[in-house]
């Protein structure tokens, strides 16, 4: 498993590049309504400014017209968008069915313990946030887990110390 | 076993290029759908009986006839890659491993509907499977199997890959559709279907991964050879994800025909030399089938004569050290977090059912308890705008109804009889 590079940290104003200002342009250009590039636009932002935090929802609305509570209203309904910054790394562990069958509450205790967190919380040092997720569709790996970008899975303990002795 | 047909290219990762792809006939269906025109698709899809293999099994040739033939606006296809079914993988597998078959399926259905923009709707979490379909789509551009006047034929059909942004309830067609518009993932009322009303308010049909997929091989080999795989009202094989309780999980191309037992025989029966439970046979929304129900077959009628449904095929195994009572709190767990929260007996229903589960595995629930889950279940039935409080219905009573003495032990002792001392599992929130 090779894990993705760690996110950026949130960094400076909230204001797109003129390269991010250029792929907006061209995103909201490409749908027959330019409401429909809102999700891909915020998912930029949130790759750019770390999460989706209340400045970045007024900037994203700015970028649409449209206002910062319908912006907020969108953001919350979806659990990819992030309100607070996360941890430099982010691990989902899936506890829906077959996961569950196959011992996923065992990974997310061993998790916990290993990371001195538990699942909704970021370490101390902002190295991981733990999250509990629904099914990723991955279940014929169960238990499993997102590793940022990357699935991984069955998950014993042993796999479990491999992951986290790859996040820096 | 029959000679693989949707799952023909998994173990062939050079199939992933197109030039690997083409090899073996890729893009050949295509041509042919040119050839044939748009009726002449129509009426292989429908010899082929072909059914919606995202959930509701719905007649595709019927869908695509939906489309008011005379307007003035644009129509779009729009496929749901949104899977998100508690115990379905198989999108994944088409998404990752044979893109430009479900690309040449898409190209078959846009020119049989007329429409020359799609959009396809990956879930936010597939990354890879988003990578992977994005590079054979900029791959079929750069060949001109997309753009404009594709192959000399005069038709012009673009592709926009969108992604999603984490909830299940965007794989329901309507709420997909809001979402793909910039909202949140809200279903909405039908009438007008989709096929009126639909993306960007145009005629819109939305079709599954793995419907689309199965397209070139019905136009390559005819829909009368695709109806015989199958049973009498449903053609073809489709891909079963099998999971939980089983010796080899992964996904297993089989006919629709198939029963259940071999099925699962397939997959090397139950994991450990155990004894078997109970199956979810359709992802989660699919009440569930107990050890001695099994021998029935897998296309959609057949799963509903018994009971059940074929939903999207995602087979979730249960062995005998399964406490239904925790399976059941880990799945109204999920459809508690899961409502969109837009109807009020949704939303209360889901999130009473969970706290009842929470409070039986607790050890703190009454006698009249799994009474009231099936009570409360019923309550809500019909007076929704979507299916999903349907689905969550199906485990909420078949679970309790079939396997009544685990709760009623639960209630009863405050503790499990299946796993008699160990700790109640089902953590979370
Ligand atoms: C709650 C809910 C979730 C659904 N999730 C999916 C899904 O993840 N993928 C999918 O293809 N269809 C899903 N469906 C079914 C779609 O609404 C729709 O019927 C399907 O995409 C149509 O394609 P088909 O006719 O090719 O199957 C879901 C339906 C409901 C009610
Ligand atoms: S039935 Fe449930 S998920 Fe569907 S629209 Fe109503 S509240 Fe939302
Ligand atoms: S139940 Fe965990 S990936 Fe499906």
């Amino acid at each position: 498993m090779s894990a993705a590079a760690p996110a950026p940290r949130p960094t400076g104003p909230i204001r797109f590049s003129d390269a991010q200002l250029g792929e907006v342009r061209r995103l909201q250009a490409l749908y027959p309504d330019r409401q429909a590039a809102l999700l891909p636009v915020l998912r930029m932002a949130q790759d750019a400014f770390g999460c989706v935090s209340p400045e970045v929802e007024v900037y994203v609305g700015e970028l649409f017209e449209l206002s910062p509570a319908h912006v907020h209203e969108v953001v919350t309904f979806y659990t990819l968008f992030f309100q607070r910054p996360v941890g430099r790394h982010v691990i989902s562990v899936c506890h829906n069915l077959s996961c569950s069958l196959r011992g996923a509450e065992d990974a997310v205790t061993y998790l916990q313990e290993r990371l001195g967190v538990a699942a909704g919380e970021t370490t101390p040092d902002g190295r991981v946030t733990l999250l509990r997720v629904e099914c990723l569709c991955a279940c014929e790996v169960a238990p499993m887990m997102q590793v940022d970008e990357e699935y991984v899975g069955p998950l014993d303990r042993g796999a479990i110390d491999r992951v986290l002795e790859g996040l820096r | 076993m029959t000679e693989p047909v949707l799952s023909r290219n998994f173990e062939r990762p050079e199939a992933r290029t197109l030039p690997g792809y083409r090899a073996t006939g890729g893009y050949e269906a295509f041509r042919k759908a040119l050839a044939l025109g748009p009726e002449g698709i129509a009426a292989e899809v429908k010899k082929a009986n072909l059914r919606g293999l995202g959930g509701a099994g719905f007649p595709t040739a019927t869908k695509w006839g939906f489309i008011p033939p005379k307007r003035t606006g644009p129509v779009y296809l729009v496929v749901n890659a949104d899977e998100g079914e508690p115990g379905t993988f198989k999108d994944r597998y088409i998404l990752e491993r044979d893109p430009h078959a479900l690309i040449e399926g898409m190209l078959i259905a846009a020119y049989a509907i007329g429409c020359h923009t799609s959009f396809i709707y990956i879930r936010g979490e597939y990354v890879r499977p988003w990578r992977v379909f994005s590079e054979a789509v900029q791959a079929a551009e750069a060949a001109g199997l997309l753009g404009s006047n594709i192959l000399g034929s005069g038709f012009d059909h673009r592709m926009i890959v969108h992604r999603g942004a984490g909830a299940y309830i965007c794989g329901e067609e309507t709420g997909l559709i809001s979402s793909l518009e910039g909202k949140k993932g809200w279903p909405k009322v039908k009438p007008p279907f989709p096929a009126i009303k639909g993306a960007f308010g145009q005629p819109t049909v939305v079709n599954n991964v793995e419907t689309l997929a199965a397209v070139p091989h019905i136009v390559a080999r005819g829909g009368e050879w695709f109806a015989g795989l199958g049973s009498k009202t449903q053609g073809g094989p489709r891909l079963y994800s099998v999971s939980g309780h089983v010796t080899r999980p992964g996904v297993y191309e089989a006919s629709v025909a198939i029963t259940l037992r071999e099925l699962l025989e397939r997959a090397g029966g139950v994991a450990g030399g155990r004894r078997l439970k109970a199956v979810v046979p359709g992802g989660s929304s699919a009440p569930l089938l107990r050890a001695d129900e099994i021998d029935v077959t897998m296309d959609v009628d057949g799963l509903r004569n018994a009971g059940t449904m074929a939903g999207s095929a995602g087979v979730v195994v249960m062995d005998d050290t399964t406490c239904i009572p925790e399976a059941l709190h880990v799945v109204a767990r999920f459809y508690a977090h899961e409502s969109c929260g837009q109807c009020t007996p949704c939303r209360e229903c889901t999130g009473w059912i969970y706290k009842i589960t929470g409070r039986i595995l607790a050890g703190k629930g009454v006698p009249q308890d799994p009474d009231t889950i099936v009570d409360v279940a019923r309550r809500g039935v019909g007076s929704t705008i979507c299916a999903f409080y349907d689905g969550a219905i199906g485990p909420y009573i078949s679970y309790v109804e079939k396997f009544r003495t685990e709760f009623d032990h639960h209630v009863r002792h405050g503790a499990c009889d299946v796993r008699p001392g160990a700790p109640v599992r089902a953590g979370g929130h």
